[in-house]
């Protein structure tokens, strides 16, 4: 699916959220110049494509009681890392797993996991379940507690909204 | 927080209904009228519960992002993490335990300008700021269990 300029826009409003009314989708068409099916539709569409990966509430889990957010890293060499990752990717207590290159010398890790839980002792015993699990211990390996969150908020992906449909 | 909000919170994370009103949707699964979804969705975001109601995208289709991670001395932290806040692109900017002690998101609509924040911020501060874009993703965001007990 290839995104037109209506499209983008589209993608700047939704990053912002829906806004809280009876019709959302008219009022987000009548910023953008779309009648009301139109934005469902290419809401529908985007979300079949697989460029929306989830439509619906975004909660803040901090606010939530999941006061402890830990960065699980580890060094695993590149035959097996996609592997590895897949497995942990599918364990329900891991919220969020993904590759990025190493950087040395500061940074040898690759593999990256979000674990969230309610307290820090939850959160290490989590890990350690894990490693034990899926055979880890073998693997040079960091946890990163983040211990203050500066910013929050929703990605802006979306380019500018075009003046000519923002009138 | 009563059940109802915890269910609201829960059973709304994916699969939103496209429809035209709905909230009122919403509120049919949930034994409520339209306005009173849209009033404790209103309050959930005003307490900090909720951050929208909206989409998460795939990385790397409708722009470009990374993750970035810098060494910063310790009494340069708040001056530093302020000037990375200060940047629209930058949406999420965690302190964290380790030497890499300030980790943050920046996310644009072309890969050229993630790298230009990334330089803007490295000539600014005078820090290395390393960058770590996504390879490969096993498992992005498909909301959150909260496990109400």
């Amino acid at each position: 699916m290839v995104l037109n300029d209506a499209d983008h826009a589209l993608v700047s409003v939704l990053a912002e959220g829906l806004p809280l009314v009876s019709h959302p989708y008219r009022a987000i068409g009548s910023q953008l110049g779309m009648d009301e099916a139109e934005v469902i539709a290419r809401i529908q569409a985007m979300r079949d494509a697989g460029i929306i990966r989830r439509f619906g509430i975004i909660v803040r889990h901090h606010e939530l009681g999941f006061k402890a957010n830990a960065m699980s890293v580890w060094s695993i060499p590149d035959g097996v890392v996609s592997e590895i990752g897949r497995r942990l990717g599918d364990a329900p207590e891991v919220t969020l797993c993904y590759r990025r290159p190493p950087r040395l010398p500061d940074w040898p890790y690759n593999l990256f996991c979000m674990i969230h839980g309610r307290d820090r002792a939850a959160v290490e015993e989590t890990i350690r379940a894990l490693v034990q699990r899926f055979d880890l211990a073998q693997y040079p390996h960091a946890v990163l507690f983040s211990t203050r969150r500066f910013k929050q908020t929703g990605a802006r992906y979306g380019r500018p909204i075009p003046r000519a449909a923002a009138e | 927080m009563d059940h109802l909000d915890q269910r609201l919170l829960n059973e709304f994370q994916q699969d939103f209904p496209l429809e035209s009103r709905p909230y009122a949707v919403l509120g049919e699964r949930l034994g409520m009228d339209e306005d009173e979804v849209m009033d404790r969705l209103a309050r959930l975001t005003r307490g900090g519960s909720i951050s929208r109601v909206g989409a998460v995208f795939r990385p790397h289709t409708v722009g470009g992002s990374t993750l970035a991670a810098m060494a910063v001395p310790a009494h340069r932290l708040e001056e530093v993490a302020e000037l990375v806040n200060a940047f629209g692109e930058v949406n999420h900017n965690y302190q964290r335990e380790h030497r890499l002690n300030l980790w943050f998101v920046v996310t644009a609509p072309t890969k050229a300008r993630v790298a230009e924040v990334l330089d803007e911020i490295s000539q600014s501060t005078g820090l290395q700021v390393l960058d770590l874009p996504l390879l490969e993703h096993f498992h992005i965001d498909l909301g959150f269990d909260l496990k109400w007990s």
